[in-house]
């Protein structure tokens, strides 16, 4: 379908210079299990494997027999083990993981009461950086402990697949910033500005205020004063884990359907790894109909199917589910045969031309990235839920045709 | 006007969530034609800011403004042909902070100035389901608008392209994400206005599904959720790109018959007809069991006892005339 390179998976997983793989890419697109197949593969051809996994459907674990993650990375049984590899998995969780980096930097009192605070509580749970920053913090933690060689990260189920690069970096200016110290610090307080500057920031904290209600902003000043003494520790994290993805050993791994909007994504985030030097393995083009072993085109299939009907009479483009419901003589056997062929000529007809336009919609990405290489996975008519099904997926995704 | 009943009579705001990759953008629209029918006007929004209504109906970007973007389709069988109108919105958290301040304490301008310095930024972070109060709340209130006071409704209906599944719970519970932090304020009462509307029959949340595993569980998943929120109303559920059977389920199970199926081949004039055959028979096969498939996942979705709605794939790509097919058939199965 291109002429970009082949993306050479196992030449990937098996250089052991290859410590950290990030799946990223859009919602939908099978980014998770494609995390899972990559991990299952490099673990069978004998790298000690952990996959983390961000997302709270839990589908990793479905699809890896694991009845419930938790924020430690468990073994996963039935992964072949020959090669010397094994296969680890964790899915974050997120809160707790926050909770620890406060338990680390703070004295139990203040850990205590930074824990309790309300504000503390909705930002640790539900703001919509939280989950990024914290799959990178944990991935920081896991690649530290040098406990697994290699290290398989499926990133969170952003709208958009930047929210990853983007978000750690959001959460933490946004905590660290000067803003929330000068919004939050009483009004008084503020003489060293000028006048007008001093006005116009008792407009906006009366905004503020009028919007949020005070106590909102008695808590996240709260939460700021007792939270002040770990800002430099908690920047200095997300700046070295982000390094880390610079590091040599990381590779990135984008993950897109033959979709525009997928594929949209997938060259936001192929233009911004380039901006940030972060290495691009190259781009998984999933869920592709494959053309199939007939290479009959659309048009004459369809041609084709038409003669047929017209030869039996029928009325051609009848639905089929009316067709269990007919009533008259019985077809004869030939007739029989050829609505049969016909159904398949329209079947195929329509499958070609969902190919073609998947073809047209992944060439524009190709094109406009020529260097970037690809490799296709097949739509599988059934989902994945088991290990054979993800080692199925490595082999199309380590498939050198 | 028609008076043609369907299956959501009274509902004013339709919520279309959907798990990421199952159209959910595409069903939104179509619903949105389809509902704008007999003059009828229906606003378009998009909570995300993806700007996907835009690309959808081939425009470019969608400004912070109620726009008319597409005219829904004419009612040939009433004799007066005129079709509606679907404006667009593409709503973002700024724009809709600032309408909320204007409407509230006529402080636009202090909005503005707070935009300018990164401070709505800082509110929405802060205060994480503040951005959902305010997406809702602007649906809401375009739901409820009306012309003029006492007079006829300035939409006939409201369509929101909400966020995806597994966040739709959050998104549409304002009344409890806001609670947490503000426990008293003005946005705490806003936020109860807004539950006002959301749980009410005048509002129905509608889910896209495809038939396939995981966005069957997620819609299953999502039903349950909102079914334990007091007043909530879910609404219809969408299957789309949903591959219809070729041939009835006795024909399919058979195994096909390949010698004949050549001697057809080759009756419609082909050539190479053996190893075609085989092909084609493989690919019927392979048909056979997706759509053994489709039917499992079907009757899962049916089991959850809300009206299930039907929308093929369309293998060209959605444009124009894909949407406005989508749509008829959203309103031959009776979902507008």
């Amino acid at each position: 379908m291109t002429e970009n390179p082949l993306l050479d998976m196992d030449r990937l997983i098996d250089d052991r210079r290859t410590r950290i793989i990030v799946c990223c890419g859009s919602g939908g697109v099978g980014k998770t299990t494609a995390a899972a197949a990559v991990g299952l593969r490099a673990a069978e051809r004998g790298r000690e494997v952990c996959v983390l996994t961000v997302d709270p459907a839990r589908r990793l674990a479905q699809s890896m027999g694991l009845t419930s993650l938790d924020n430690t990375p468990r073994i996963v049984e039935g992964v072949d083990g020959k090669a010397g590899g094994s296969l680890h998995a964790m899915m974050l969780d997120m809160k707790r993981t926050f909770d620890e980096i406060v338990e680390s930097h703070a004295d139990p009192a203040r850990a205590a009461q930074i824990l309790a605070n309300p504000f503390y509580q909705s930002l640790s749970s539900s703001f919509a950086g939280t989950q990024e920053y914290m799959a990178m913090e944990k991935l920081g933690q896991l690649r530290r402990s040098n406990e697994w060689d290699l290290i398989v990260v499926d990133t969170p189920p952003s709208r958009s697949a930047l929210d990853f690069l983007d978000a750690p970096e959001r959460l933490g200016r946004f905590l660290d910033g000067r803003l929330i110290r000068v919004l939050t610090a009483p009004v008084k307080a503020s003489r060293p500005f000028g006048r007008v500057l001093n006005a116009g920031l008792s407009v906006m904290t009366g905004a503020l205020t009028k919007l949020l209600g005070g106590q909102v902003l008695r808590d996240a000043q709260t939460f700021v004063t007792a939270f002040d003494t770990m800002f430099g520790g908690f920047r200095e994290r997300a700046d070295a884990t982000y390094r880390l993805l610079q590091a040599p050993g990381t590779s990135f791994l984008v993950v897109a359907a033959p979709e525009p909007d997928a594929l949209r994504e997938a060259s936001y985030f192929v233009e911004r790894l380039d901006e940030e030097r972060m290495p691009l393995a190259g781009l998984i083009l999933n869920r592709v109909h494959a053309a199939g072993g007939a290479g009959l085109s659309s048009a004459r299939s369809l041609a084709a199917a038409e003669t047929l009907e017209g030869l039996t009479g029928g009325s051609g483009g009848s639905s089929p589910r009316d067709s269990t419901v007919q009533n008259g003589p019985v077809p004869s056997a030939q007739e029989a045969g050829y609505s049969v062929a016909a159904a398949a000529l329209r079947l195929h007809a329509e499958r070609m031309s969902l190919g073609e336009r998947e073809r047209r919609v992944a060439r524009a990405f190709t094109s406009a990235y020529p260097a970037v290489p690809v490799v296709e996975v097949p739509a599988l008519p059934v989902d994945v839920h088991d290990l054979e099904g993800l080692r199925r997926i490595g082999e199309a995704l380590a498939d050198r045709g | 006007m028609t008076t043609r009943d369907t299956d959501w009579d009274g509902v004013r705001l339709h919520v279309v969530t959907g798990k990421g990759g199952t159209g959910k953008t595409t069903v939104a629209a179509a619903l949105a034609l389809a509902l704008a029918h007999g003059g009828r006007k229906v606003l378009l929004m998009e909570a995300e800011g993806r700007q996907g209504i835009a690309r959808l109906f081939d425009r470019p970007p969608l400004p912070y403004e109620e726009r008319k973007i597409a005219i829904g389709p004419g009612e040939a069988d009433d004799g007066r042909d005129h079709g509606g109108d679907v404006y667009a919105l593409a709503i973002d958290p700024e724009g809709a902070l600032l309408d909320y301040l204007q409407m509230f304490y006529n402080m636009r301008s202090a909005g503005v100035a707070l935009n300018r310095l990164g401070m709505v930024d800082f509110a929405t972070t802060i205060a994480p389901g503040l951005s959902d109060v305010l997406v809702t709340g602007k649906a809401t209130e375009a739901a409820r608008r009306r012309v003029k006071a006492g007079g006829a409704y300035k939409y006939d209906a409201v369509v929101l392209d909400a966020p995806p599944t597994g966040r739709i719970g959050r998104f549409l519970n304002v009344t409890a994400e806001v609670s947490g932090l503000a426990k008293v304020g003005p946005i705490r009462t806003h936020a109860d206005t807004v539950a006002g509307v959301i749980k009410s029959p005048q509002t129905a949340v509608h889910f896209v599904s495809t038939l396939e595993e995981m966005p069957v569980q997620e819609t299953l998943d999502g039903i349950g959720e909102l079914r334990a929120i007091p007043g909530m109303q879910v609404g219809g559920i969408v299957i789309n790109m949903a591959r219809p059977a070729v041939l009835s389920q006795e024909e399919l199970k058979a195994a096909p018959d390949v010698p004949a199926m050549a001697a057809a081949l080759a009756d419609a004039g082909l050539r190479d007809t053996g190893e075609l055959a085989a092909a084609l028979a493989d690919e019927l096969a392979e048909h056979a069991r997706h759509v053994e498939l489709q039917d499992r996942e079907r009757t899962e979705l049916e089991a959850a006892g809300q009206p299930v709605y039907e929308l093929p794939m369309i293998t060209e790509g959605i444009d124009l005339s894909g949407l406005h097919r989508l749509a008829a058939e959203l309103r031959d199965q009776g979902a507008a």
